[in-house]
Order: C-alpha cells, then sequence, then structure tokens
C-alpha cells in the first residue's frame, strides 16, 4: 500500500500536479531519501519507455500503411524497376545449382588429372610466408647491397625480405619453418620473444615437403633445458579436434584458435591437413599443437578462394625429413622431444611455455 | 539549397509520424534500397524489413533534434541500409555485399548502436508488456497511451469509483515496472 502511494506522489511530482505545498514537501523528502530519488529518476525514464514504445508501435504501423499505399498506387515499383535483374535474382539458386554442378564436374576432372600428376596448382593456394619487400631481389644495386651486408656481420634495421615463424624441435637450437619461408633468402635470421635477434642457417630444405630446418648459430641463444611439447609421429589425425597455433603474423607473437576440418589437404593431398583457423602470411611455419601440447603440423599455405581454409603440414613429415638430413650428415644428432610437459595444465600456462620455443623467421 | 529546405521540412514531417513525409520519404527512397537488397540475395520482404528499421533510426535521429543534415536523407538512409543488411549477412555467415561503388556512403555506426539500444529496450518493454496479463495491460494502455482519465476507465473497465480503478491502476504498474526492470538491470550488467 505504502508503495502505491509513494509511486503516486512520484508520477504526480513528474506530471507537474503537485500543490505548492505538496511539491516543497516532495523535494524535501526526495532530498534526505535517496532511495526515494532513485525512484523519481528511475520513473521518469520508465514512463519515457512506455512512450517510446507506443510511439515506435505508431510510427511503424505508419510505415506499413506507407508501404501498402504506394504499392497499391503503383508509385513504389514491385521488382526494383528492372525485370531482368528480379528474374536474373529468382533464378539464380538455379543457376548456382547448375553451376556448380559443372563445377563439381570440373573438379571431379581435374582430381583425376592431379592425382596421375601429383602438383599442387600453385596459382590457387598462397604460401603464407611473409613478403615483406616485393621488390625483386635480381636487380644488381639490391644485390650488391646485399652482399656487403652479408660481409659485414650483421646490421639491424634492414628489412627483412621474407618472414614466417619457426618453432624448435631440439632444444640445442633446430628450428623447424616452411621451405618456402626460407627458400629464397640469402641469409636468415630468427627472433625470439623478447626480440633478440639471432643468425641461423638453413640446415635442410625441401621444396615438396616444404619443410626447412634452421640451425641457430648465434652464441647469444640460450638453449633451453628440454622443450614443453612433443612432435605427434602419427600420421592420423582426428576430425574437429580443437587446434591452436601460435605465430608472428606482425612482430609480436599471436595466438589463434581453430579446429582440424579435414584429414587431408588442398586436392586431397595425404601430407597436409586442412585446418580452420584465421591465419595470416607470417604465420606460415608455426605448430598447430592439439589439447595435450603435441605438435601435430605446420601451418604453410591456405586456399585463396576460401576464407578460412588453411593447410597445414601433418608433423610426420618432420620426422620424414630429419630421416633425409640424417642422410646426408652423419653425425648430426638431433634429438625430437619425447616427453610432453604440458598436458593437463591449462591453455595459457601451455603458451608461456610454448611460447619461448616459438621464433620469427626472416630472411634478407 | 531550396532540396535542402525541403528535405528539412520532410525529417520534421517524420519525427512528428506526420503521414505525408513519411510517404514523400518512402516514395523517393524505396527503390535504390530495394535494388541493393535484392542484387545481395535479398527478397522483397527482406527490402522492405530493412528500409522500415533505416526509417526508424532516422526516425529516432530526427526526434532527438540533433540531427543535422549533413548528407541528404538518400545517402543516410542507404548508409543505414547498407549496414544492416551486411549484419543479417554476416549473421548468416555470407560475407560480400555487391554494390556498383557508386553510391555515396556517411559514416552510421553511432547512429546504429544507438538503435540497437533502443530496440533492445523496446524489446523489454514488449516483452513486460506481454507479460502483464489482463485487465493489466489494457488499464496501463488507457491511462499512459490513449490518456484517459480515471474516471473514463473506472467506467470503461467497470470499477465502482476512479479511486478503485486508481488503485488497480498502480498495482498493475507496480508488477510492470518490475517485469522491466528485471530485465532491464539483467541486460545492463
Amino acid at each position: 500500500m505504502n508503495d502505491i502511494r509513494l509511486l503516486e506522489m512520484v508520477e504526480r511530482y513528474l506530471q507537474g500536479e503537485l500543490s505548492e505545498e505538496e511539491k516543497i514537501l516532495f523535494q524535501e523528502l526526495r532530498r534526505t531519501h535517496p532511495d526515494v530519488d532513485q525512484l523519481v529518476v528511475e520513473h521518469h525514464f520508465f514512463i519515457n519507455q512506455m512512450e517510446r514504445f507506443e510511439q515506435d508501435k505508431q510510427y511503424r504501423s505508419s510505415l506499413e500503411d506507407a508501404h501498402n499505399k504506394l504499392v497499391a498506387e503503383g508509385k513504389i515499383k514491385k521488382f526494383g524497376g528492372n525485370k531482368l535483374i528480379y528474374l536474373w535474382n529468382r533464378s539464380r539458386k538455379t543457376i548456382a545449382v547448375a553451376a556448380s554442378i559443372a563445377g563439381i564436374t570440373a573438379l571431379i576432372i581435374s582430381g583425376m588429372i592431379t592425382s596421375l600428376t601429383p602438383k599442387t596448382d600453385k596459382a590457387q593456394i598462397e604460401n603464407l610466408g611473409r613478403k615483406i619487400d616485393i621488390l625483386e631481389k635480381n636487380q644488381n644495386h639490391t644485390r650488391r647491397e646485399l652482399t656487403d651486408v652479408k660481409n659485414k656481420i650483421e646490421i639491424p634495421g634492414i628489412p627483412a625480405k621474407f618472414g614466417g615463424t619457426g618453432f624448435l624441435i631440439d632444444a640445442k637450437g633446430y628450428l623447424v619453418t616452411n621451405a618456402h619461408v626460407v627458400s629464397k633468402a640469402e641469409k636468415v635470421t630468427v627472433q625470439s620473444k623478447s626480440g633478440v635477434e639471432l643468425s641461423a642457417v638453413t640446415i635442410f630444405s625441401d621444396d615438396s615437403l616444404d619443410i626447412a630446418i634452421l640451425k641457430i648459430g648465434d652464441s647469444l641463444y640460450k638453449p633451453l633445458n628440454a622443450l614443453p611439447y612433443t612432435i605427434n609421429k602419427k600420421s592420423v589425425v582426428d576430425l574437429a579436434e580443437p587446434i591452436f597455433t601460435l605465430g608472428y603474423p606482425r612482430e609480436e607473437i599471436v595466438y589463434g584458435e581453430g579446429y582440424l576440418s579435414a584429414k587431408t589437404g588442398f586436392n586431397g593431398d595425404s601430407l597436409t591437413c586442412q585446418i580452420s583457423i584465421s591465419a595470416n602470411p607470417g604465420n606460415s611455419g608455426g605448430p598447430v599443437i592439439n589439447k595435450d601440447g603435441e605438435i601435430i603440423g605446420i601451418l604453410s599455405t591456405r586456399q585463396t578462394s576460401a576464407e578460412g581454409v588453411v593447410f597445414a603440414i601433418k608433423s610426420k613429415n618432420i620426422y620424414k625429413a630429419l630421416d633425409e638430413l640424417k642422410k646426408d650428415s652423419a653425425n648430426l644428432h638431433i634429438k625430437l622431444p619425447s616427453t610432453s610437459t604440458i598436458k593437463n595444465i591449462g591453455r595459457t600456462q601451455q603458451v608461456k611455455k610454448i611460447e619461448e620455443c616459438v621464433f620469427m623467421v626472416k630472411g634478407y | 539549397m531550396n532540396s535542402n529546405l525541403k528535405e528539412q521540412e520532410l525529417i520534421k514531417g517524420l519525427s512528428v509520424n506526420d503521414k505525408n513525409a513519411i510517404e514523400a520519404i518512402y516514395k523517393d527512397n524505396y527503390g535504390i534500397i530495394q535494388s541493393l537488397i535484392l542484387n545481395n540475395n535479398g527478397t522483397e520482404d527482406d527490402a522492405k524489413d530493412i528500409f522500415q528499421e533505416a526509417l526508424i533510426v532516422l526516425y529516432e535521429k530526427a526526434k532527438s533534434g540533433v540531427f543535422e543534415l549533413n548528407c541528404q536523407v538518400k545517402t543516410y538512409l542507404y548508409s543505414v541500409s547498407k549496414r544492416l543488411w551486411l549484419k543479417r549477412l554476416q549473421k548468416n555467415s555470407r560475407y560480400e555485399l555487391q554494390s556498383n561503388g557508386l553510391e555515396e556512403t556517411v559514416y552510421v555506426e553511432e547512429d546504429l548502436g544507438a538503435h540497437e539500444k533502443r530496440n533492445n529496450e523496446l524489446g523489454m518493454m514488449e516483452h513486460a508488456m506481454a507479460n502483464v496479463g489482463e485487465p493489466c495491460k489494457s488499464l496501463l494502455e488507457a491511462y499512459y497511451i490513449h490518456k484517459q482519465n480515471m474516471q473514463e476507465i473506472a467506467e470503461a473497465f467497470g470499477y465502482t469509483n476512479s479511486d478503485n480503478a486508481k488503485n488497480q491502476k498502480y498495482k498493475c504498474l507496480i508488477r510492470l515496472r518490475k517485469l522491466f526492470f528485471a530485465q532491464y538491470k539483467n541486460g545492463n550488467k
């Protein structure tokens, strides 16, 4: 009952119906009781909302009336004025179906062709290597400069020509990245999360696997005790498996999440798998990690004709690459990490550990 | 100059729900929005929806009194419609919007943000009104919207006197407020 009297008072106050005497009393009440003051403000807002609600309703019905009237009078045309466009739009779905049938047939044929000649259609996929400078390197002038630079040990500040991401596979300073990140570079450096730039050499590069192995040959490099993750050797991957990646699409390390969307890569390529993640040039060569902290792939390419379609090289290919490498240099000891120390910890903790092992790769 | 004045008049008319102004603006602008929507996977109903929503944004802006005409009504409506349609396409996970690129657009993000907030609040009021039940709904509408006095209301609703009707009205009002603010406070946390 009291509530009602108070509300009535507030309402009459807002509508200016209080007598002078009542008004003075009420203002005093409002001044001394914050909750009454609050109620006044609140109720004012509420009444406004009710009015607005009604106005909106009326306005919408006016719009509806206007629409119907104008249609009836023929003042707005039903089909946007252009029958042809309308017909095109109406039949668009049918055309799309026909076109996709044609498309699928074409795909099947091209799929058959590519299965006979297993070569990726480079035009449709784009390397994720960050091409920082588009100037062609073969200009003599640049080349001279580069050789000059190479002779001096290191001059920071020259813009890198190619960039990507790499991650450690052996704490002694061996990294994996994409071959396309370093293939055109005359000099390679890697930069840690803390921004220290270390020189590195490419000791192995295979364009068909798109894997390169780098060795950090810099005295500034302090080897870690052990790597936190393992590298998955199995060739099977599970659909829908949640994955994450770390990389350097810009000067800072960037975390991304996604899932495994297909067991094979572009045109059924079995060396790779398809993942759904937002990746940008510069993510190339970054690790694809599952929830247990196992590396299951290396991020490599994305399909230019589709959004969010990214391909990753399956991690077993790292073993393949190492076998190849060992054939050539027998006394090389690279030991891939065997135990994961981040299996059952939270994502942020996992990332903290992994961050230390992910580097920006720069090619000059 | 002349056309500018005319537009000012139209907007003024729009803000007071003037039928002629609404029709004039409707007639002059519907076509371009309709073709925008039809050319981008929309239907005629979509076109009507989007166009009317854009008109509501314009109406709210006109009513707030701060509307300065720094662009043509046509440009404004086109910009708003384009954003609204893009939003809806994104909701259905289709992204690109084709337009011939010739139409001028202006920055409307802020207006749309305010519009969304208002729409949200109106939705809360609608929900509260729908749940307050009868005779409360009619009673409140009679008083607050149709501005009937208590005597009229008492007669129409069969209360013995206007005091009884008033009491009932306040009881209903308290319920409606409760329903509304329960959502409002939730929505603004």
